[in-house]
């Protein structure tokens, strides 16, 4: 999986809460126009592997890379300002903004000429969004406002996204909605890094998985493979 | 008659049912591991025989009593210890202090102006550091200490209740593997030489195959499978549960795109 | 009274509704925005006043009209946005992460510092402003005449509220701030700069501050002590309209307003009372205020306070044994002055110590201990120059005693609440026993306070006097410093580490810090209770902001992770203050200056900078060997 189209690239990243050591050492690249899956059992530290990489949890080793500079231990805006994007788990929209105003906080222009993200470009990926752009987004479902925070951050016209846990906790058709937003930034070229527990969601939109376990990463290869692969599936994902 | 039983509890939060008809009955010197995945309802089932949560219905038994929706501090008092997922420990105390602080509460020394703490019950607290093998570290102040010893003085300071049951929140959180293994056998050790009863949730599964005696698979607040190790294994609904129910049209439609794009 | 004396009297509970939800206003969005509570917001309210009657009388001299005079008031306005910047560049900058008490210090220290600037460019004689062109007239209304300008203020509030809104809803900076006060974590992840967004919030808050106090200078002279009088108000309405809620100040102005208006009928006395009742009953109620909410968590701070209990050595006790020993030789070796200033220490020291039992060991930051001084020194003095006439041994015992009565009372409201809600109600609690003793002129004396509280006869003389300070002092703090090494101490420090963890082994929480509360402040009211008889009087500066802060800085000196700190902090403090402050008309300056300097460079004080270098010195020279029990 060598090759010089790395967007995104974790060496030996470390991370703790206080003393809490979470991650020991997680070694995962991604690539330009790539969807990676990251794959782990609840608490298995996915969420702090992508804040550690966003700066939103200090670093306490290795580096993180994004498009050939090293960005370990930056302030997040300034990650998020060379154009990564960031999708919390717990969706954190601002609630007490519209809709529309939600998009406002994370518009940024893009680098390098490209078409930017619109509201209305995005409301045609999230039709339910165009309905809904003026209502608060405390009055949002879950699966609304999930998509909202998707949306939010491709306003910033990222060129790779840490998607967390985009498919938690929502209905089946939203998943299915969510499937396809994620295959469609994969069309515009955006690489997306995703984590997942939910094994179906990951096999219908990633390319490739990393399996982390206890803080590092303990398999890594195609997401046909790990289907295959019943003993990695047994031992990191299921009981 | 069980040490614990837990009798239809509900809890919902809005919309949200984050336990829905939880009930399970735990014997003393049982493990009993509740695992399921996030937003489950395990730290809310936890809260509710803890007394951080107060149930909509439902009863909480503890050796014949009802502790339904009491105060913690009251339910410690009963006989209930607990750990948490990130540890609370008193960081401005040595490790000796902090179980004697709660060998202090115990005997409702608390408002004592006059005695000089070090000295109290102190023979106590190392006999209880003794048993979770940090007495060579009493003296430390606990700020300095390792993640994974922090969690051993803070089973320690459970400990110091002299409970019937102990309440575990992901007791191996935070911790390398190596430590993982040595609490959870001290756990399981003390857990059985005392008959206490012990309800933990966790992630690590090495941890709760190893040690629980019965796993409680709790999943949209629902027990969706009680049983032994084994038996929780074999489950085809757990395996489903933990890979996700959802997904499965996604993921033929976008094969089928990416086949003809 | 008739109606129309009523509707008069809502018309200007209405305008001063107005003037008021301008200034707060300001400091909500900027709490919401950087969880700074900016003490110095007043002072840039004052700002605001002062360069209104400099700059608007210039401004008519060249053309006598509205449009000048308004022009004016938003070039002032303007102005002091531009030293908001400043403030925010040169200081809130480097303590967005400090903890509360730091940051409430640092913002005082900067209200110190304009004091004096205020002074020195303005000088102390008050200055008038010019009327406001076409609104000098009166206007009827129910046969009431009513001026015209008031009339105008009245619709200032909602024009602000609107434009404010405007902005808010708007302007992409509007929206950024609205976003930013929820979570700004999240805004950072979005990649807004903060940084920015902060300066840009201070502008704004600091120019609506100035826009408050320009907008003054028809109705008020622009005066030194504008600052204090208004930023207590200003506190009140954004705690009790939630903090960092524009729309939450607007009603929370309106109620006050009507309260303030309506209150002086009824009660002429207390109206400031009845506000910050107000403000005490909303908060045990809606902890966040009328419509505020706690905000995302964001990076937890530690717990300031004492850290490591140190027990005392056997170098330790020789030399504290020896400190007191020369202390109590003080009046037999040194002179009247020194004995003077001897017999102060001692008070400000247990004073000091007392809050340091509260804030250090368990972590209640009052930001109005001086309430309790206050009541042990207006009850010692009241009760040996009011009706009872009772003798000094009997008023000095009973200055604690009323002291931890008031501490009960306030106490039981305050352990409800935590971090700067706590600080906020305590400072509130201080400003009413502050307003008792300042407007109840019959009993109190008012701001003269009252003369006349000397010791009988065989205490008279200074030295004898110093003894009698000397041995309640000395054991009063031997006995708090004992209950801070006991399992009460023990107790709080836990409930302070980790409430949860306390929680559960059994401790309840809310009333050993209740009790805490009460103690602290009886000792505090024992050493005030001393200090009336000490001065031979009692007057208001005693229960006063100043004083409040006083203790906190000699806290802060000494080092609030220790234990005996505070009683160097006080003593030093004293001592400096007593040397340098007939020598130089920059006290305040001075003394803002130092503890920002603190704030910024020493946070743990002197006591904690020499244990540190103990501790430095310890480690090098090889592993700290456990004392054994
Ligand atoms: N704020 C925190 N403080 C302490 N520990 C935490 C915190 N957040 C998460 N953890 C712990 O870190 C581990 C990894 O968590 P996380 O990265 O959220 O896992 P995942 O996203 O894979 O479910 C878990 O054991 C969790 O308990
Ligand atoms: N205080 C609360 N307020 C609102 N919803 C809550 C609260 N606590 C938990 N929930 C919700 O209840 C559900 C179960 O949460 P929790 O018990 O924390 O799950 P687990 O510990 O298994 O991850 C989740 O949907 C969560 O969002
Ligand atoms: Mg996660
Ligand atoms: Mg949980």
């Amino acid at each position: 999986m060598s090759g010089g189209d790395i967007v995104l690239e974790a060496e030996g990243l470390r991370a703790a809460y206080g003393q809490a050591q979470i991650l020991f050492g997680v070694d995962l690249a991604l690539r330009r126009g790539e969807v990676v899956a990251l794959m782990g059992r609840n608490g298995a530290g996915k969420t702090t592997t992508l804040k550690a990489i966003m700066g939103l949890v200090p670093a306490t080793g290795g580096r993180v890379i994004f498009e050939g500079r090293d960005v370990t231990r930056w302030e997040p805006f300034r990650i998020a300002r060379l154009g990564l994007g960031y999708v919390p788990e717990e969706r954190r929209i601002f609630t007490d903004l519209t809709v529309f105003e939600n998009l406002g906080v994370g518009r940024r222009s893009p680098a390098g000429g490209r078409a930017p993200w619109t509201p209305e470009r995005l409301f045609s990926i999230f039709p339910n969004l165009a309905e809904m752009k003026n209502r608060r987004a405390s009055a949002m479902s879950g699966g609304e406002q999930q998509m909202l925070t998707i949306a939010r951050t491709l306003m910033g016209n990222p060129r790779a996204v840490l998607l967390d846990e985009p498919s938690e906790g929502l209905a089946p058709v939203i998943v299915e909605q969510m499937a396809d937003a994620v295959l469609r930034m994969k069309r515009e070229g955006i690489a997306v890094l995703l984590s997942e527990q939910n094994l179906n969601f990951a096999s219908a939109v990633s390319d490739r998985v990393y399996v982390i376990e206890k803080g590092s990463v303990r398999y890594e290869g195609k997401t046909e493979a790990l289907e295959a692969e019943r003993e990695v599936r047994e031992a990191y994902l299921t009981v | 008659m069980s040490l614990l039983v837990v009798d239809r509890l509900n809890k919902r939060f809005g919309g949200v049912w984050a336990a829905r008809a939880v009930s399970f009955s735990l014997e003393a010197g049982e493990l009993l591991a509740v695992i399921g995945p996030n937003g489950a309802g395990k730290s809310t089932t936890f809260g509710m025989v803890g007394g951080q949560v107060e149930p909509d219905s439902g009863a909480v038994v503890l050796a014949g009593e009802a502790i339904t929706g009491l105060p913690s501090r009251e339910i410690w008092r009963k006989g209930v210890g607990r750990t948490f997922q990130v540890a609370q420990t008193f960081v401005s105390m040595t490790v000796a202090e902090n179980v004697q602080m709660a060998l202090v509460s115990r005997r409702g020394g608390t408002r004592n102006l006059v005695a000089d703490t070090r000295a109290l019950h102190r023979e106590e607290a190392l006999a209880l550091l003794d048993g979770v093998g940090m007495r060579a570290d009493a003296d430390r102040p606990v700020s300095e200490l390792a993640y994974g010893d922090v969690k051993r003085v803070e089973l320690a300071v459970a400990l110091a209740a002299a409970p019937k049951l102990l309440l575990m929140d992901e007791p191996t959180a935070g911790m390398a593997s190596k430590e993982r293994a040595g609490l959870m056998e001290l756990t399981a050790r003390v857990a059985r030489a005392r008959r206490i009863g012990v309800l933990f949730t966790e992630h690590d599964m090495d941890a709760v195959f190893a040690h629980a005696d019965r796993i409680l698979v709790l999943v949209r607040g629902e027990i969706i499978a009680a049983g032994t190790p084994e038996e929780i294994r074999r489950d085809a609904r757990v395996k489903r549960a933990y890979l996700g129910e959802t997904g499965t049209k996604a993921a033929l439609r976008a094969r089928r795109e990416a086949v003809a794009p | 009274m008739d109606l129309s004396f009523l509707a008069t009297q809502a018309l200007s509970g209405l305008a001063s509704a107005s003037s008021l939800f301008v200034i707060a206003s300001g400091l909500s969005i900027v709490f919401g925005v950087t969880r700074i509570v900016n003490f110095a917001h007043g002072s840039l309210y004052m700002l605001g006043a002062y360069a209104a009657v400099t700059i608007v009388p210039r401004l008519l001299d060249v053309s006598y009209s509205p449009w000048m005079f308004f022009l004016g008031v938003l070039a002032s306005a303007v102005a002091v946005g531009l030293v908001g910047v400043t403030i925010e560049v040169v200081l809130l900058r480097r303590i967005y992460r400090a903890p509360e008490l730091f940051q409430l210090l640092a913002t005082f220290g900067v209200v110190l510092i304009v004091q004096d600037v205020v002074l020195k460019v303005w000088g102390p004689v008050d200055i008038p402003g010019p009327r406001a062109p076409g609104l000098r007239h009166g206007v009827e209304i129910l046969g009431e005449r009513f001026p015209a300008y008031e009339v105008f203020l009245i619709v200032v509030g909602p024009m602000v509220l609107a434009l404010l809104w405007l902005l808010m809803h708007r302007t992409r900076f509007g929206v950024l701030v609205r976003a930013a006060t929820q979570d700004r974590e999240m805004v950072g992840a979005l990649g807004v700069n903060q940084a920015l967004l902060f300066t840009a919030t201070l502008f704004l808050g600091a120019f609506l501050a100035g826009l408050g106090g320009a907008l003054q200078i028809p109705r008020v002279p622009a005066s030194a002590q504008m600052d204090t009088a208004v930023i207590t108000e200003a506190f009140v309405v954004t705690v009790i309209g939630g903090m960092g809620s524009v729309p939450g100040a607007f009603l929370a102005s309106l109620i006050i307003g009507q309260l303030q208006a309506f209150g002086i009928l009824v009660f002429p006395k207390v109206t400031l009372v009845l506000v910050f009742l107000l403000m005490a009953a909303v908060l045990v109620v809606k902890p966040y205020g009328l419509l505020g909410r706690p905000a995302a968590a964001g990076h937890a701070v530690a717990p300031e306070g004492i850290l490591s209990l140190a027990h005392f050595g056997r170098t330790e006790s020789l030399l504290a044994a020896l400190a007191v020993a020369a202390l109590l030789a003080v009046p037999l070796i040194g002179d009247a002055y020194t004995t003077k200033v001897a017999i102060e220490v001692m008070v400000f020291a247990l004073a000091a110590f007392s809050l340091q039992f509260l804030m250090g060991v368990g972590g209640l930051v009052s930001f109005g201990h001086a309430a309790y001084f206050g009541i042990g020194a207006y009850a010692a003095g009241l009760l040996a120059t009011g009706p009872l006439k009772l003798p000094m041994e009997a008023a000095i015992p009973l200055a604690p005693v009323f002291a931890g009565a008031g501490a009960a009372l306030f106490g039981f409201f305050v352990v409800r609440l935590s971090g700067i809600y706590l600080a906020m109600l305590t400072l509130a609690f201080a400003q009413i026993v502050h307003a008792v003793c300042f407007q109840w002129v019959e009993v109190t004396g008012g701001d003269n306070g009252v003369v006349g509280v000397w010791p009988p006869a065989w205490a008279g003389n200074r030295e004898a006097y110093f003894y009698v300070v000397a041995l309640p002092t000395l054991a009063a703090i031997l006995f708090l410093r004992r209950a801070i090494y006991a399992p009460f101490g023990y107790t709080l420090r836990a409930a302070r580490d980790s409430a949860t963890r306390a929680d559960a082994i059994g401790i309840d929480v809310r009333s050993h810090r209740w009790l805490g509360f009460t103690l602290a402040g009886a000792a505090a009211g024992l050493a005030g209770g001393l200090y009336a008889f000490s001065k031979g009087s009692i007057d208001p500066t005693m229960v006063s902001i100043p004083m409040s802060v006083d203790f906190l800085v000699m806290v802060l000196v000494g080092g609030i992770r220790t234990v005996a700190g505070p009683l160097v902090g006080a003593a030093s403090f004293h001592a400096l203050k007593d040397f340098f402050m007939p020598l130089t008309d920059f006290w305040r300056l001075f003394l803002g200056a130092s503890i920002i300097a603190m704030v910024l460079l020493f946070p743990r004080g002197v006591v904690g900078a020499a244990e540190g270098l103990r501790g430095r010195m310890r480690r090098r020279r090889g592993p700290a060997v456990a004392r054994p029990a």
